[in-house]
C-alpha cells in the first residue's frame, strides 16, 4: 500500500501505521480513507497529500 | 486605564487599534531592526467586532485604543485570523474583560489557541467559504492553512471590499504611518523582502496557489490590512505587493550570488573574497556577508532573489563552525528552490567542514555545480586560482540560464 505525503506540511501518512489517535486502524489504505480525513498534523485535507 | 493611545479611523466603521513596538529587535530569531507592530481592528457594524489581539504586553495600549471610541464591553465578536501570540497574546484576558457573544477561528485555529491558552472555551470554528453576518454587513472566511500556520485564515469584508490578511503582506515595521503610500518605498521592498524569506519562503507552492485563487474566484481588493506593517490601500500599492508576492514566490533564479562564510584566521575569508571576484568578473552581482557579524535572518533576505548560495567554513574539532552551523541550520529550514552553489573553506588537519556544507547544500536541494575546495592552513596561488575559477564556473550557468 502507498505512502501519501501532505503537500502543505511534509507529514507522511504510512498506511501500516495507520492514523489510531483520529480512529483510523493500521493497515488503511490511503484511498480508503473517510473523505473528511485530514493531515493530524497541519488540518491538511485529503486533496492536499501526493503518493510519496 | 490610561486612555491616551487612541484608535486610528481607516473608514466610517473601521478603526485601527493595535499597538506600536518601537523595541523589538528579536522576533523568534528574526532581527527586527525597525520594530515592529501587531495590527488588530474594530468594525463598528450592528455586532462589533475585534479582529485579532496584540502581544499580551501591548494589551493596555490596544484596550485604550478601543475605549476611545467604544467601551470595550460593547464588542459582541472576536475574529482570530492567527493564534500565534503576537496576536492572540491577550485574546483569553480580553474575553474574561469584554464577554463577547462568540469568537471565531478556523478549525486548526480552535484546536490551537487551546493548545496555548488552556482555559480558553466555546470557540466557534469556521472553514474556508463560510460566512458570517454582523447584522448589516458580512464577513467571509478564507482558509490559508500553512500560510505560515495550520491556524491561519484571512476575513474578508465584501462591503467595501478589505482583505484583513493576518501575518500574509505584512512586515516588521514600526511606525506611526498606518498606510504603506505614507512610507518610502526602499523600506517597504525591505522588510517586506525580509518579512517574505523569513517567513514565508517554505510555503511559496502555497502563496502561489492562493494568488491563483484570489483572481480565479474574482475577489476584489480595495484594500489589505494585515497584522503587522502598513496597509496597502492604494490600487498601485495592491498590484505593486501582489507582484512582489508573485516574483519571490516563483524563485526563478537570478544573476545574483551569495557567499556566506566564517573564517578562523582569515583562510577562508580570503578564499570568499577571490570566489567573490571571479563571480564579479564575470557580471554576476556578489554579497559577501561574514556569518560572525551577519545575521541568519539578513543572510536568508539575500538568498530570496539570488540563483548561487556558495558557503565556506574552516574546521573546528571535526565540525563547520558554529557560525554556520546556525545559518545553514536556518536556511534548510525555509527550504530555498531553484539554486546553484558549492562549498569551500580552508583547514588544519582534518577538514571535515566542506564536506559537511556540501552535504547540507545537497539536502537542502542545491544543485551542486562543482567540486568543493580546500586548501590547508593559508591558501597558495593554485588554491587562490581554483577559487577564482569557481566564481567564472558559476558566473557562466548563472548567465546561460
Amino acid at each position: 500500500m502507498k505512502k501519501y505525503k501532505c503537500d502543505l506540511c511534509g507529514y507522511v501518512y504510512d498506511p501500516a501505521a495507520g492514523d489510531p489517535d483520529n480512529g483510523v486502524a493500521p493497515g488503511t489504505a490511503f484511498e480508503s480513507l473517510p473523505d473528511d480525513w485530514v493531515c493530524p498534523l497541519c488540518g491538511a485535507e485529503k486533496d492536499d497529500f501526493s503518493p510519496a | 486605564m490610561e486612555t491616551v493611545y487612541e484608535a486610528v479611523k481607516i473608514n466610517e466603521y473601521i478603526y485601527w487599534v493595535g499597538a506600536i513596538d518601537w523595541n523589538a529587535r528579536d522576533f523568534h530569531g528574526y532581527s527586527t531592526n525597525r520594530g515592529t507592530t501587531y495590527n488588530a481592528f474594530l468594525v463598528l457594524a450592528d455586532k462589533i467586532t475585534l479582529i485579532d489581539t496584540v502581544k499580551e504586553p501591548f494589551r493596555n495600549e490596544m484596550l485604550s485604543r478601543i475605549s476611545s471610541i467604544i467601551d470595550p464591553g460593547e464588542i459582541s465578536y472576536i475574529i482570530s485570523n492567527h493564534s500565534e501570540m503576537d496576536h492572540s497574546g491577550c485574546l483569553p484576558e480580553i474575553i474574561d474583560l469584554v464577554k463577547p457573544e462568540k469568537v471565531y477561528a478556523s478549525r486548526m485555529g480552535v484546536k490551537t489557541l487551546s493548545g496555548h491558552f488552556h482555559t480558553i472555551e466555546d470557540l466557534i470554528a469556521v472553514k474556508d467559504g463560510d460566512s458570517i453576518s454582523l447584522g448589516n454587513m458580512d464577513v467571509n472566511f478564507i482558509e490559508t492553512k500553512m500560510l505560515h500556520w495550520p491556524d491561519s485564515m484571512f476575513s474578508y469584508l465584501p462591503a467595501d471590499k478589505l482583505l484583513f490578511s493576518n501575518d500574509a503582506f505584512g512586515m516588521h515595521l514600526a511606525s506611526n504611518e498606518r498606510y504603506a503610500d505614507e512610507i518610502d518605498d526602499y523600506i517597504l521592498k525591505y522588510e517586506g523582502e525580509k518579512y517574505f524569506s523569513n517567513i514565508l519562503l517554505p510555503y511559496s507552492s502555497l502563496v502561489l496557489k492562493l494568488l491563483d485563487k484570489v483572481k480565479s474566484i474574482g475577489l476584489e481588493i480595495d484594500m489589505i490590512l494585515p497584522d503587522h506593517g502598513p496597509i496597502w490601500r492604494t490600487k498601485e500599492d495592491i498590484d505593486k505587493i501582489f507582484n512582489y508576492y508573485t516574483f519571490w514566490a516563483e524563485q526563478k533564479p537570478t544573476k545574483k550570488a551569495v557567499i556566506l562564510f566564517d573564517t578562523m584566521w582569515g583562510s577562508t575569508e580570503k578564499m570568499a573574497h577571490v570566489i567573490s571576484e571571479g563571480l564579479i568578473n564575470n557580471n554576476i552581482e556578489v554579497h559577501l556577508l561574514p556569518m560572525k557579524t551577519t545575521h541568519r535572518s539578513d543572510a536568508v533576505k539575500e538568498i530570496l532573489a539570488c540563483g548561487a548560495l556558495i558557503v565556506g567554513s574552516s574546521t573546528l574539532n571535526n565540525n563547520m563552525l558554529p557560525a554556520m552551523a546556525d545559518v545553514m541550520t536556518y536556511i534548510k529550514g525555509l527550504r530555498p528552490q531553484n539554486l546553484i552553489g558549492a562549498s569551500f573553506g580552508s583547514y588544519g588537519w582534518s577538514g571535515e567542514a566542506v564536506g559537511q556544507v556540501e552535504n547540507m547544500l545537497k539536502d537542502m536541494g542545491v544543485d551542486v555545480v562543482d567540486e568543493s575546495i580546500k586548501a590547508q592552513y593559508v591558501p597558495n596561488v593554485d588554491d587562490l586560482a581554483r577559487c577564482f575559477n569557481l566564481g567564472k564556473t558559476i558566473a557562466e550557468k548563472l548567465n546561460s540560464m
